[in-house]
């Protein structure tokens, strides 16, 4: 036969996707982006958007839990610590209906303190605290509003305080009720910045307290400091500006050795305050034991609705963005028809062009994404800069919003392409 | 894949079949067969006959005109010889090979290995210089980025535009990216060059350099069909195919009588 070529010796370049080279097909892809600037800036922009919002806002959030877990509940609470309170200190969601019933719920008394500690193992500490703000002053500076505390026990063990100069209260003071007072690092640097404020007089509520003890420094959560507060003794006069009702407090603290210790510790305070309340079984509790874990489940629940907040905005508008880009891509193509059946007609094969178009929207998704990682990383930056809350950038919300924008920038140029590369080769010439 | 490239031994008996019906010497060398080749155009219910069975064998080296009224199939046969078409109806065989009936895939390769087409409008990209233009072929067979430089260039210096390979379209004259698309069709060595009306958008002292580039193409042995209007230009071919309303109305070997009452029956 005369020089027949068989067509079977098309086989070895199946083995590819292309026979376009990867490197000609993103400098391809470039030019492409250049020459249609309106369509690539949206692309870009979209994605761009998309990703920054998606990282800057689960920075934040992040940063929030982060900071919860290390500094808060640490800090402020202790581990394998629960309080007995009349009424839960973390809770959300509270009813107007709810809060009534908080509100005649019989308070904790001074005199439930001891058949409580009398029920619970001798290894177990515990403190009493009574709590508010309040505003302190000196002879010679104005009245400046401070988190004073009013305790017995155990208080400066159980929260880890310690004194950076002075002494801590001592029982003999807190049986007496002396007017004695341990003072946080803001209150020192705010009443005596130069001079030392051991022994010196503090007035709270008109009555003189002398400092004994100044406590190291604590630093701050959430940006608000946790050092300006001033201690005293349950017995003394500040327990009455703190609940007016004599013998009335806001909790008891109990800190047990380990984690079984502390959740018999409590089943056993849960039984004891139900005789003292002299609850039916059928009726519920009327106080609230609430641990560490309350602190942090407490702070989940907030954290699950922002990260889906955090989510499900810059995703949705990530799938705007899709439309638009998959809109302005259809136009492309369709301004490109000509030059589709072009490159048809000189024997490029329908996976030649899908590849051709793909390349261009992975190259401007990619392209954009990274722009958008920069400018969330830059925005949780500022946040944290401006803000008093602490951001930091999740790995996992990178590789998501990488995913998530270069997907979107893919599948959007993925449509039109498909269709563009199924037209014949003399349809495609034919447009204008 | 389709099925004639599993049974090859089949058609060609059967293309050897056609051939012998239609009283052409099996023994010579014929580059184009095509049996009964129709092609319907549904126009919304009304259906457009553009061709009404056409029976064409043309043997390699030949350089042939195809001539006829407006409508009455040339572009529509261009475009099915070409494979950017596919007919309705009847047989296409381009080099032995059953093209009626391939896949999508392997009319994409036969496109690009063995037809070189040169439009009236040119149809180069008009961001991409000449010699990335030419080198486009090249890219879909897999040739390496050097080679297809030197061949492209190459190519471009067979149609005297060595110098011009940087140039857009729209720095070249009319004339120039008519050669460009020349050598575009050139340059990945086709069994056929197909030109449909590609002195049609030229003034006549630009078509006759054109014409003489195909003329010399012709004379180098490469296979050439063109459409044209204009019987001086059909003048150079060797032989000329008549269209009329969808069938061949004539098909001449040069021999300035018979070429004459072509000319004249195409002029009608
Ligand atoms: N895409 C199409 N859709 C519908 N009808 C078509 C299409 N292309 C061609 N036709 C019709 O088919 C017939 C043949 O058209 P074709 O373009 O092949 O003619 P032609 O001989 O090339 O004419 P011209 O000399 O004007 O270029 C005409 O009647 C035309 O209207
Ligand atoms: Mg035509």
């Amino acid at each position: 036969m005369s020089g027949v070529t068989p067509s079977r010796s098309a086989s070895p370049s199946r083995k590819r996707l292309t026979d376009v080279p990867f490197l000609e097909a993103i400098r391809l892809a470039l030019s492409q982006i250049r020459a249609q600037k309106l369509k690539s800036f949206f692309t870009l922009l979209g994605v761009t958007i998309g990703v920054m919002f998606l990282i800057a806002v689960v920075a934040v959030i992040n940063g929030m839990g982060r900071y919860m877990e290390e500094e808060f509940a640490g800090k402020l609470m202790g581990v394998n610590t629960f309080t007995l309170r009349h009424r839960p200190y973390f809770e959300m969601h509270t009813t107007d209906e709810e809060w009534r019933s908080f509100a005649r719920r019989p308070r904790i008394y001074l005199h439930d303190v001891e058949p409580v500690v009398k029920a619970l193992p001798p290894d177990i500490m515990w403190a009493v605290e009574s709590r508010d703000q309040i505003p302190v002053s000196t002879k010679d500076m104005r009245p400046r509003d401070v988190e004073a505390f009013a305790v017995d026990g155990s208080f400066f063990e159980i929260r880890n305080l310690n004194v950076a100069s002075g002494r801590l209260i001592a029982p003999h003071e807190f049986a007496s009720g002396a007017k004695v007072v341990v003072i946080g690092q803001d209150v020192k640097k705010r009443f005596f910045p130069t001079t030392s404020a051991l022994g010196r007089e503090l007035r709270i509520g008109g009555v003189p307290y002398r400092i004994i003890g100044v406590m190291e420094e604590q630093g701050s959560v959430f940006g608000l400091s946790v050092d300006k507060f001033v201690v005293g003794p349950m017995n003394s006069p500040l327990a009455r500006l703190l609940n007016r009702r004599f013998g009335v407090i806001d909790g008891i603290i109990l800190k047990s050795s380990s984690m079984q210790g502390m959740r018999d510790g409590m089943e056993r305070v849960r039984q004891v305050m139900r005789g003292r309340h002299k609850l039916r079984p059928a009726q519920p509790d009327n106080f609230s034991i609430e641990t560490t874990e309350s602190a942090l489940t407490f702070w989940a629940k907030i954290e699950n609705i922002l990260v889906m907040a955090g989510i499900v905005l810059p995703a949705l508008g990530l799938v705007v963005g899709a439309i638009v880009i998959m809109n302005i891509m259809l136009v492309a193509v369709a301004q490109r028809t000509r030059e589709i059946g072009i490159r048809k007609s000189l024997g490029a094969r329908r996976r030649d062009i899908l590849s051709q178009f793909l390349v261009e929207a992975a190259t401007l998704s990619t392209i954009g994404a990274a722009f958008g990682i920069l400018l969330g990383i830059g925005l949780a930056a500022l946040v944290a800069q401006i803000s008093p809350m602490p951001a930091s950038v999740a790995p996992w919300s990178v590789v998501t919003a990488v995913i998530l924008g270069a997907g979107v920038g893919i599948i959007s140029g993925m449509y039109p392409a498909a269709r563009a590369a199924r037209l014949d080769p003399i349809v495609a010439l034919r447009q204008e | 894949m389709s099925p004639h490239t599993d049974t090859p031994v089949s058609h060609t008996a059967e293309r050897e079949a056609v051939i012998r019906n239609a009283g052409l010497a099996p023994d010579e060398d014929w580059v184009i067969v095509t049996r009964n080749i129709q092609r319907d155009y549904d126009m919304g219910g009304e259906v457009v006959h553009a061709l009404r069975g056409v029976d064409l064998a043309i043997r390699r080296n030949e350089y042939v005109a195809i001539m006829g009224p407006s409508g009455s199939g040339k572009s529509t046969l261009m475009n099915l010889i070409g494979c950017l078409d596919t007919p309705t109806a009847g047989e296409y065989w381009l080099n032995g090979m059953l093209v009626s009936d391939m896949s999508d895939d392997e009319l994409a390769r036969v496109r690009n290995r063995e037809i070189g087409f040169v439009f009236q409008t040119f149809n180069l990209l008009p961001r991409a210089t000449a010699l990335h233009n030419v080198e486009l072929p090249l890219v879909y067979a897999g040739v390496p980025s050097q080679e297809r430089k030197r061949r492209a260039t190459q190519a471009l210096e067979r149609v005297q535009l060595g110098d011009r390979a940087t140039h857009r379209p729209n720095e070249l004259s009319g004339g120039q990216r008519q050669r460009v698309a020349i050598a575009r069709a050139l340059v990945n060595e086709p069994a056929i060059l197909l030109a449909d009306e590609p002195t049609g958008n030229l003034d006549s002292g630009t078509s006759a350099e054109i014409m003489r580039v195909f003329e010399s193409l012709a004379t180098e042995g490469q296979t050439v069909i063109m459409v044209t209007h204009e019987a001086d230009i059909a003048a150079h071919a060797k032989r000329i195919v008549v269209l009329r309303d969808g069938r061949i109305s004539s098909d001449e070997r040069r021999d300035t009588f018979a070429q004459r009452v072509a000319l004249a029956q195409a002029a009608h």
